[in-house]
């Protein structure tokens, strides 16, 4: 019974909790009012709501406790025999149906107005993935700037190895980019499972559906960084996939554009330069703790039968071919993503490559990133 | 066990002793799905199904045997007079909520039809209000029957569909013969009924007798459209969503049509053993319920799956 | 009178068998209804003990006793195992036992049919939990199991999963059928419809509710079975289908469940409140009428839980309408327990104490449920620990602790001794007091932002969790006092009269207590 001594322990701090003030004050206790007009309109939405609640509430309370103290036995009281009164019954029927009214007017505006995601500026497509979301910027000239959004906590923080950072489960190593006070609209789809992106500063919550997809917008109009996470459970690390963006001023984003755009073309220049085994392997080796050491684990022993070991498989240990083609094309009705539109030719190359002559393999063999781009071409 | 009380004028509502019956069939019934679940999956595992096919057979015998002696049991009790007009009338009452359960059972699937005709085709076709969705699948074009699927590499097209031929081949239509089938045969079980009323049994047993052959015939004829449509048309269940609903929504009612009929089936060696009085004719009435029902579960399916 | 010729036919009829066959064979509506009770109890505290691994796991920021996988699988054991197997079984017992006794029926319509529908279960929720030794572990989406996640993405005990539901569907339906067979055919000569107590007019409702509604739930689970081992494509866009059809199918039934697993509550303390107020229920008839109609709205607001999936517009606000509708007739029962109190005589006995609980408490959840009506503030709300306070409001101190009054309530008539008072009270104050430190907080959680359905959080919803876990270990180990007491109870102690409390209404309280192995034989004459 682990739990019994964490117990103790919780009391204590949660004892200490409540009677240390900076800590209360920690504590928020409301949703946030957001940086955007909409996120404002909800939050006054949702004042509206609960205000309108506690009225209520006191009044139906009020009475109660009243009845409660007043009308014990104990203080002899003698129950009167009314039980019925059609005049009470259509007043409390009538009364709070029009106060519903009275919310339903300013909830139709709101909602009205978010459904409007017309006149956008910039067109982001947010693709989730099991368990990382991509965002592909949808402008028609140049290079076209498309990355995956990956959790950054280490397990050692995770499984309470090391201090927890600040942005504990809040951080990614590259969060979206948008300039302020622009409309942006964002395209939400999923490659594989249901997934929800949230953002709370900007009253943003739409779920990513496999085959469809969805409208939403944003005016953000404080440049800063906001954390949000996935809200639709989609499986093992549903709590691991959070939403960074970055908002910032215009030019400070047509900076980082153009500079994507760049690399996006240097990436493309590098699959055609040459790579040692022992290149590709080093790199392989921090592309698959991102991308496949979640399922098939970091020592490659995986998870069977749902995610197979990759030490000794006869596809990891098989025709290279055949291994490339699986990381490329997935596999169809399993968990096995296809890697082809979520890697450069290089990473695919590279994890190729570190999986046949690490995790205790060694094949030998390689596969250059050249290779990989006749193959996609050859598909 | 007298059901007269002489006290007042009540009949006493007949409370059966204990039963085995009861936990009997919920062990059968368990074993057989427990079964049914390890087959499925050792199948799609492509390992050895042997025990787990056994084991689910064992268990529909199982609840085979319990329910075969349930009934039996319940027409012995019958037939001596045990049961109460008024326990009658509760048998009555739990046959309509059965019905009408099975009513909700098919509008899940009719509702689940309308919804991806009237909605999630045109959506992923780009019209209507998701229409951005087309940009996912930039050669689909929305159509009913789908002749062709978004992603044809994952779900393979039909061939063709089932639809209505208009009325120049409207003679070749095994649909239309199924509806003219089922209809009639709707009709003979009511000559039945009246028939048993009237204490005609002789034309009792050919009517019923008949229901029983059409449903039968129905049924060879389903069977001849199912092979048509996978061999001829290519409509299989593999075939995306039109396949999926229409073998979804025929497939659940040819089931119900082969329970109807096994029902009445039974009541027909009933009336050759002489059961059922004029008055007194629950499970006859009952059986004849259910056909009706799934008659008209029929029109529904030849109205807004194979017509419309 | 009618006591005495309830107590003239027992002898006509001999007591019950002896021996383990006695629960295995019964016919009895009181055996079976103790049998689904038990059953409910055994199921909540596996529920409970599913629970308190997730609140053990989330006392503190990162992973320390289980990992993400079993976690997702505790969370939908704890709700599929709460909802099916400890809260809808309890109901159905008190039905079994109350329902023949409150109308004056010699039992319930078809009483063998009656021991097939509660046996079905045991088995059933056996075959559930079985899929917790299985190689591919439990079922891990979710007690929604939205697809595609339940479906090609699933492990493979969800075939389990599927016909596990499929049966517990079945023993449902069929303990409607009787119980609305039993209500509509049996009443004793002179119970009109609108005679009938609260909980038999509510339970009516509840089972219409449950065969309208189960069926649909068995087509949802079927489509699954076939788009995981047919090739059918029902939810998969690829195929022409979508996701979020299988919602739509499960909300149409979700939601009514969720009022099915309410509205016997609302009949419980419909009972108890007058008893203990000395004082008619206020307002009988529209508590009938507000009954109904929260039934029918019940069946036009399900995609309340889909605001997020992205629905047109006209669908949005469609749904927003009709579910804050539902604040309406809720209101006039709330306002017609209170009045009943008002200007009445009260005492305040363990069941009075729970059903005030109740009231004040179901309340709180009907306002946050009211406030999460709203779509666009839903858009905030949506999948956080807003909605999972919201639920357990109106779940925990509403359904679960109208089923602990009903128990306090009753007892001495089932068993024909009086419980413990003092330790019934000691149970209601730890309940009561542990329920809102478990729960109150999550409310905080969920405006802050923390998402439900996760193992693991960011450092700001560290406090509210470690205070939200220390609840759940006060209020759940403080049920094992309640089987205590009722272990005690059964066993003996002090001698219950036949009317038990002081005058309360209902055929009930006219047959002895312990209630004789058969009442009613005869039917008694209600003027
Ligand atoms: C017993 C079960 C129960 C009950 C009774 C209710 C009652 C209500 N619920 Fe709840 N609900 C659940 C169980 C229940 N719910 C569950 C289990 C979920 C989560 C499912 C999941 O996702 O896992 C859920 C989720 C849920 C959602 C989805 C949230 C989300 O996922 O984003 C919504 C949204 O509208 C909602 C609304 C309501 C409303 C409006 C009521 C109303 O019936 C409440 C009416 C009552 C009152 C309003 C209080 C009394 C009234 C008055 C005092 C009169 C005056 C008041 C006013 C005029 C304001 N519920
Ligand atoms: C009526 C239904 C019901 C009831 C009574 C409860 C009761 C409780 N629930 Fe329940 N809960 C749900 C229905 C219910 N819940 C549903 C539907 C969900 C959604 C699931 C999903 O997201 O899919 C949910 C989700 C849910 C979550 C969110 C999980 C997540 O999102 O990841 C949490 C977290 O705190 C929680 C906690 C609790 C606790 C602490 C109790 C306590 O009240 C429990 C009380 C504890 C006990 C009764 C324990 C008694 C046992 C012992 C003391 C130990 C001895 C044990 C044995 C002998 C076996 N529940
Ligand atoms: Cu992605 Cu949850
Ligand atoms: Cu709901």
């Amino acid at each position: 019974m682990l739990t019994r001594n964490k117990l103790g322990l919780g009391m204590l701090t949660a004892v200490l909790a409540l009677t240390s003030t900076e800590l209360f004050a920690a504590w928020d206790l409301n949703m946030m009012e957001g940086i955007t007009e909409i996120s404002r309109e909800t939050y006054r939405l949702h004042m509206l709501i609960f205000g309108i609640c506690v009225i209520i509430g006191l009044g139906v309370y009020g009475v109660l406790l009243y009845s409660l103290i007043k009308f014990r036995k104990s203080k002899g009281a003698v129950a009167s025999s009314f039980h019925h009164n059609t005049k009470l019954e259509v007043v409390w029927t009538v009364i709070p149906f029009v106060i519903l009214i009275g919310m339903a007017i300013p909830s139709t505006r709101v909602l009205t107005q978010i459904y409007d995601a017309s006149e956008s500026e910039i067109d982001i497509l947010v693709t989730g993935y099991q368990w990382r979301w991509q965002y592909q910027y949808l402008s028609d000239e140049g290079e076209d700037v498309s990355f995956f959004s990956n959790l950054t906590t280490p397990d050692e923080q995770i499984y309470n190895l090391a201090e927890k950072g600040e942005n504990y489960l809040l951080e990614v190593d590259e969060p979206l980019v948008i300039p302020v006070n622009t409309k942006v609209r964002f395209l939400l789809t999923s490659a594989d499972v249901i997934h929800s992106w949230w953002v709370p500063e900007f009253a943003v919550k739409k779920d990513a559906i496999p085959g469809f997809v969805n409208e939403s917008w944003v005016i953000a109009e404080q440049p800063g960084i906001y954390r949000g996470q996935c809200t639709e459970l989609c499986g093992q690390d549903h709590g691991f996939m959070p939403v960074v963006v970055r908002v910032v001023e215009q030019d400070e984003y047509d900076a980082w554009f153009s500079e994507k755009q760049a690399a996006a073309a240097a990436i493309a220049e590098l699959a055609n330069q040459d790579f040692t085994l022992e290149q590709l392997v080093e790199q392989g080796q921090t592309v698959y703790n991102t991308y496949c050491s979640a399922c098939h684990q970091p020592n490659g022993q995986g998870l069977p039968p749902a995610f197979p070991a990759l030490t000794g498989s006869p596809i990891a240990t098989g025709a290279i071919a055949d291994h490339a083609n699986v990381v490329l094309n997935g596999v169809p009705g399993t968990a096995m993503p296809a890697f082809r539109n979520q890697l450069n030719p290089v990473d695919i190359a590279a994890v190729i490559t570190f999986e046949r002559n690490a995790l205790g393999n060694s094949v030998g063999d390689m596969i250059t990133p050249v290779e990989i781009l006749q193959l996609l071409q050859a598909q | 066990m007298a059901n007269k009380d002489t006290a007042n004028g009540y009949e006493t509502y007949y409370v059966p002793e204990q039963s085995k019956f009861p936990i009997w069939a919920s062990f059968g019934m368990a074993l057989m799905v427990f079964g049914l679940g390890g087959l499925l999956n050792d199948i799609k595992a492509g390992v050895d199904a042997t025990v787990s096919g056994w084991m689910a057979f064992l268990g529909f015998f199982i609840l085979g045997t319990v329910l075969y002696n349930w009934f039996a049991t319940q027409i012995r009790e019958n037939h001596l007079g045990l049961p109460s007009a008024q326990l009658k009338r509760s048998y009555v009452y739990g046959m309509y909520w059965f019905i009408f359960s099975e009513v909700m059972f098919f509008s899940a699937f009719f509702g689940a039809l309308f919804y991806v005709r009237f909605f999630v085709v045109p959506w992923l076709g780009g019209e209507g209000d998701k229409g951005v969705s087309s940009m996912l699948w930039p050669d689909f074009t929305p159509t009913w029957p789908v002749v062709s699927n978004p992603n044809p590499n994952l779900f393979t097209n039909p061939g063709e569909s089932m639809e209505w031929p208009g009325f120049g081949g409207a003679l070749s239509y095994l649909p239309l013969w199924n509806t003219i089938l089922l209809l009639s045969s709707s009709v003979t079980v009511h000559i039945a009924h009246t028939a048993l009323k009237n204490e005609n049994r002789q034309q009792l047993k050919i009517w019923l007798g008949i229901t029983v052959l059409l449903g039968i015939v129905f049924l060879f004829l389903q069977v001849e459209e199912y092979m048509h449509a996978y061999h001829e048309l290519g409509l299989t269940l593999n075939s995306g969503i039109y396949g999926s609903t229409f073998f979804l929504l025929t497939g659940f009612h040819g089931f119900h049509v082969t329970l109807g009929a096994f029902m009445l089936a039974v009541m027909w060696f009933r009336v050759m053993k002489g059961h059922f009085k004029p008055e007194d004719h629950f499970g006859f009435e009952a059986a004849s319920w259910y056909w009706h029902f799934v008659d008209v579960v029929w029109v529904c399916l030849f109205l807004f799956v194979y017509i419309f | 009178m009618a006591h005495d010729i309830a107590h003239g036919h027992d002898d006509h009829h001999h007591g019950p068998a002896k021996g383990i066959t006695r629960w295995l064979y019964t016919t009895n509506h009181k055996d079976i209804g103790s049998m689904y009770l038990w059953f409910s109890f055994a199921m909540f505290l596996l529920g409970g003990a599913f629970a308190l691994v997730i609140r053990a796991e989330l006392f503190q920021p990162g992973l320390q006793f289980v990992e993400p996988n079993f976690f997702n699988q505790m969370t939908t054991m704890h709700g599929l195992v709460m909802v099916f197997g400890a809260v809808m079984p309890a109901f159905v017992g008190l039905a079994n036992w109350m329902v023949p006794l409150m109308i004056g029926a010699p039992d319930m319509a078809l009483p063998r049919m009656n021991n097939w529908s509660f046996w079905i279960l045991p088995f059933a929720f056996a075959m559930l939990a079985s899929t917790l030794l299985m190689e591919s572990g439990a079922p891990n989406f979710g007690w929604t199991f939205y697809a595609p996640l339940s479906t090609t993405y699933a492990p493979a005990s969800v075939t389990f999963f599927i016909f596990a539901v499929h049966i517990m569907g079945a023993s449902s339906i069929m303990g409607s059928i009787n119980i609305i067979a039993t209500i509509i055919n049996m009443r004793a000569p002179g119970m009109t419809l609108m005679k009938m107590p609260l909980f038999v007019w509510t339970w009516l409702i509840t089972a219409y509710l449950l065969i309208a509604v189960m069926p649909v739930l068995a087509g949802v689970v079927t489509m699954m079975l076939f788009d995981i081992h047919f090739g059918t494509s029902f939810f998969s866009a690829a195929g022409g289908g979508d996701p979020v059809l299988f919602q739509h199918v499960f909300w149409f039934f979700g939601h009514p469940e969720v009022y099915i697993m309410i509205l016997p509550a609302f009949g419980v303390v419909s009972e108890i409140i007058p008893t203990f107020s000395r004082k008619k229920l206020f307002g009988y008839d529209s508590m009938v009428y507000a009954t109904s109609s929260i039934a029918f709205l019940s069946f036009i607001v399900w995609a309340h839980h889909m605001f997020t999936t992205g629905m047109p517009l006209a669908g949005e606000l469609f749904f927003m309408y009709s579910t804050m509708l539902i604040a309406v007739p809720t209101g006039v029962k709330v306002f017609n327990w209170i009045t009943t109190m008002f200007k009445g005589s009260l005492t305040f006995e363990t069941p009075m104490l729970f059903s005030i609980a109740f009231v004040v408490l179901f309340t709180m959840g009907g306002f946050t449920g009211l406030m999460l009506a709203i779509a666009p503030a839903d858009f905030q709300y949506h999948d956080t620990y807003f909605v999972v306070a919201h639920f357990h409001y109106v779940l925990v101190p509403g359904a679960v602790f109208s089923i602990m009054a009903a128990v306090y309530y009753w007892l001495p008539k089932w068993t024909g001794h009086m419980y413990d008072e003092t330790l019934g009270k000691l149970h209601f104050w730890l309940s009561f007091v542990g329920i809102n430190i478990l729960f109150f907080p999550q409310h905080f959680l969920g405006l802050a932002g923390m998402p439900r359905r996760i193992p693991d959080y960011a450092l700001q919803f560290a406090d509210f969790n470690m205070i939200s876990s220390i609840g759940a270990f006060i209020f759940g180990f403080s049920q094992l006092l309640f089987l205590f007491i009722v272990v005690k109870t059964v066993i003996g102690g002090k001698k219950a009269t036949a009317q038990v409390w002081d005058n309360p209404e209902g055929l009930e309280w006219t047959v002895d207590s312990p209630a004789p192995y058969h009442t009613f034989s005869t039917p008694p004459l209600v003027k």
